[in-house]
């Protein structure tokens, strides 16, 4: 959307007497990365029908890290859809659901786990919306086994670009529900998903953990527990260099059998807030260092029945943890590193990032199952590796070079972590960017929907 | 015992909220409000939300129009088998900009806020006592405690609104009529989308937290946040001359 537009928005704002939603609201929004910063603000409303009839873009709960959910210059004023959080339908037969797009998963794993209901796919934090599901297309522990969040949506309500209210599914336009399904918002505002749910045994998890010595024997534990288990994770130090690089814990979990599991519903508890903005440099290498040692060596027990929430959402246990990371913010970095690249592919990715002086405090490991239908859904057979990293002067740089390693492996990055991949790595890693772009353009010839992102990786 | 609520303006807001916090833990909840499909959208929203399953039902209610009132809680009374607790969240606001330049908007909000509320709550009053009792919740605010700057109207029609709930609390309590009256200050609603945000701003779940616990313990006055208590008891303290030169 450019300057005219913008103007327009100001013009058929509904409500006069309020500031007007123009250049004179102020504010800023970040990303959970909370770098960039950018200027602009969101306009919250139920009725999110009538909040995105002359915005370029929506945005949830704000867990994107980088810029994927930022209005770009010049346009400042984008919906937010958390208001528009009602549950339309649920048949508790089947567990068919469809509800709006600011549906929390929070709110559907307080509302229907308690009646043994859970959604197919859970990325590692509840506090998302369904419409920020389905635009990052998240996968979660079950990835190898289930795929990501969109093979499990039958039906999508949308806002496209020419102000019309198209329904899609994998039948009906097709393209845009592909296009839509891990498409970054670009397609249009996402009003409703439809999905269906699973149904679980109780609400408990029973939890396996093993202690792994490095990279490559992480790798082979991994690849033999996917077997078997429908749940895998793992932590690992990005730190130890040599014989212990890639050291860690691995998680391994099923849902518990009413049998495993304890009677109570396992208790809901609120996140503990980290009260205000750390110094920068906290958690810097010597830090992460003694947390990496610390985790790596502390006992746990082998094999027992634990909460869903520390199985699923380790970090939500602790609300703003983002401030952790001091005034200038972090980036996440998460990269599939395929199969196909051999045996020492995530070694070789590992030596760049201990190459590098970033500390990550934050390193998961995963193993992808297949590749799903959105056209710019991340994951694809292979392994998967997520960082967090304190914003430093030469993160950029890192990145950079971490974005070399990824595409000589073949690989990609996650679009919903990105805030400092250049136009042309992207390119590189994705095949599928084209046929992606065509569609984008037929839905939308103007470019009026459109992000930081987007602007910053596809010039619109 | 699970209540039989009714709810008039629970689409939106803080009314959405408090709703969904009722349906939640149980409570049967009936909602009125003008919007037929909305209306239809939030009974559906309201039954997932319930533990177990109970069609939510809901009936047409428009606050401008008070010849509607009587037939859509006779509705809610057909429904619902019964009903003990009524909440009336709903109402218009604009701001003090807005309304000075609009006086057709300042009279219709002065009528709902004020008059046809009053008349909604005689209707309730008539029929709660008729069952031999029963709780009425209704939202002011706190812009009704004083005469301030910022709302001269809108608060003014909040002020009346106060008073009449006070009277009825103090008339008919014996007789097992509660009356409470909520008085929020700033809560992040659509209704206050785009304002200026002042300290002790509030999530509508916060609110709605609040005033369930006041419709459980009948506590006549509730402020929510509850900070706003302590907040305006010194702003009622303040000489008119102080009042005269704050922009509060």
């Amino acid at each position: 959307m450019g300057n005219a537009s913008h103007l327009r928005v100001a013009a058929s704002n509904p409500a006069p007497e309020r500031v007007p939603a123009g250049a004179e609201r102020a504010g800023s929004l970040t990303g959970w990365g909370r770098v960039p910063v950018v200027s602009g603000y969101e306009r919250r409303s139920e009725d999110l029908e009538a909040i995105t009839r002359d915005v370029p873009l929506t945005r949830g709960l704000g867990r994107a890290y980088g810029d994927a959910a930022l209005p770009a210059a010049p346009d400042r004023c984008i919906a937010n859809s958390t208001l528009a959080d009602r549950i339309l339908r649920f048949d508790p037969g089947t567990g068919d659901i469809v509800a709006e797009a600011g549906v929390s998963l929070d709110l559907l794993y307080r509302t229907l786990l308690p009646r043994g209901w859970f959604t197919p796919v859970t990325p590692g934090t509840r506090f998302v919306t369904l419409g920020g599901m389905v635009a990052s297309d998240v996968h979660g522990k079950n990835h190898h086994v289930d795929g990501c969040f969109g093979r499990h949506v039958t039906g999508l309500r949308l806002r496209v670009a020419d102000g019309r209210i198209v329904t899609c599914s994998p039948t009906e336009h097709p393209d845009l529900f592909r296009a839509t399904v891990g498409g970054m918002g670009l397609t249009g505002h996402i009003l409703e998903v439809a999905f269906r749910l699973t149904r679980v045994p109780s609400p408990w998890i029973f939890q396996e953990t093993q202690r792994l010595p490095d990279i490559d024997a992480f790798i082979e534990a991994l690849k033999a527990c996917a077997a078997t288990w429908p749940m895998t994770m793992g932590w690992i130090d990005c730190l130890s260099k040599g014989r212990a690089m890639g050291r860690g814990v691995l998680f391994r979990g099923r849902w518990a059998t009413a049998g495993e599991a304890p009677q109570a519903f396992p208790a809901l508890g609120a996140p503990i807030p980290v009260p205000f903005t750390f110094p920068h440099g906290v958690l810097g290498r010597s830090t992460v260092r003694l947390f990496n040692e610390v985790y790596y060596r502390v006992p746990r027990p082998r094999a027992a029945v634990v909460h869903p929430k520390s199985f699923f959402y380790p970090l939500d246990v602790a609300g703003h943890w983002h401030r952790l990371y001091g005034p200038r913010g972090f980036t996440q970095y998460q990269c599939v590193l395929p199969a196909s690249g051999g045996h020492g592919a995530a070694r070789r990715f590992l030596e760049v990032v201990t190459r590098g002086s970033g500390a990550s405090f934050l390193c998961v490991i995963k193993d992808c199952g297949a590749e799903g239908d959105g056209l710019l859904s991340f994951p694809k057979p292979g392994i998967s590796i997520a960082l967090d990293l304190a914003m430093r002067d030469d993160t950029q740089a890192l990145v950079d070079q971490m974005n070399e390693r990824v595409i000589a492996e073949g690989g990609r990055i996650y679009l919903a972590k990105d805030a400092l991949t250049r136009p042309e790595h992207f390119r590189a890693m994705e095949s599928r960017l084209d046929t992606f772009l065509d569609i984008r353009r037929t839905w939308d010839p103007q470019g009026r929907i459109r992000s930081a992102q987007s602007v910053r990786l596809f010039g619109w | 015992m699970a209540l039989k609520v009714v709810v008039l303006g629970g689409t939106k807001g803080i009314g959405r909220a408090l709703a969904r916090q009722l349906a939640a833990r149980g409570d049967q909840v009936h909602l009125l409000g003008r919007d037929a499909e909305e209306l239809a959208k939030c009974a559906a929203d309201l039954q997932a939300r319930r533990p177990s399953p109970a069609p939510v039902g809901f009936t047409s209610c428009d606050l401008e129009r008070p010849e509607g009132f009587a037939p859509a809680l006779a509705a809610a009374d057909a429904a619902l088998g019964g009903f003990d607790t009524v909440v009336v969240t709903a109402g218009l606001f604009a701001t003090q900009a807005r309304l000075q330049s609009d006086r057709e908007f300042t009279r219709r909000l002065l009528t709902v806020n004020f008059a046809h509320t009053v008349v909604f709550c005689e209707e309730v009053r008539e029929y709660l006592l008729a069952r031999g009792g029963g709780t009425l919740c209704v939202v002011s605010s706190v812009a009704g405690e004083r005469g301030r700057k910022p709302v001269v109207l809108y608060g003014a029609s909040k002020a009346g609104l106060s008073a009449y709930l006070e009277g009825l609390d103090h008339a008919f309590r014996g007789a097992g009529l509660r009356t409470i009256c909520v008085k929020p200050g700033f809560v992040r609603t659509s209704m206050t989308d785009g304002l200026p945000e002042p300290p002790f701003a509030a999530e509508p779940e916060q609110v709605a937290t609040t005033v369930v616990r006041a419709i459980d313990r009948g506590t006549p006055v509730v402020y929510a946040p509850p900070i706003w208590a302590l907040v305006m008891m010194v702003i009622r303290l303040l000489p008119r001359a102080v009042m005269r030169r704050i922009g509060f």
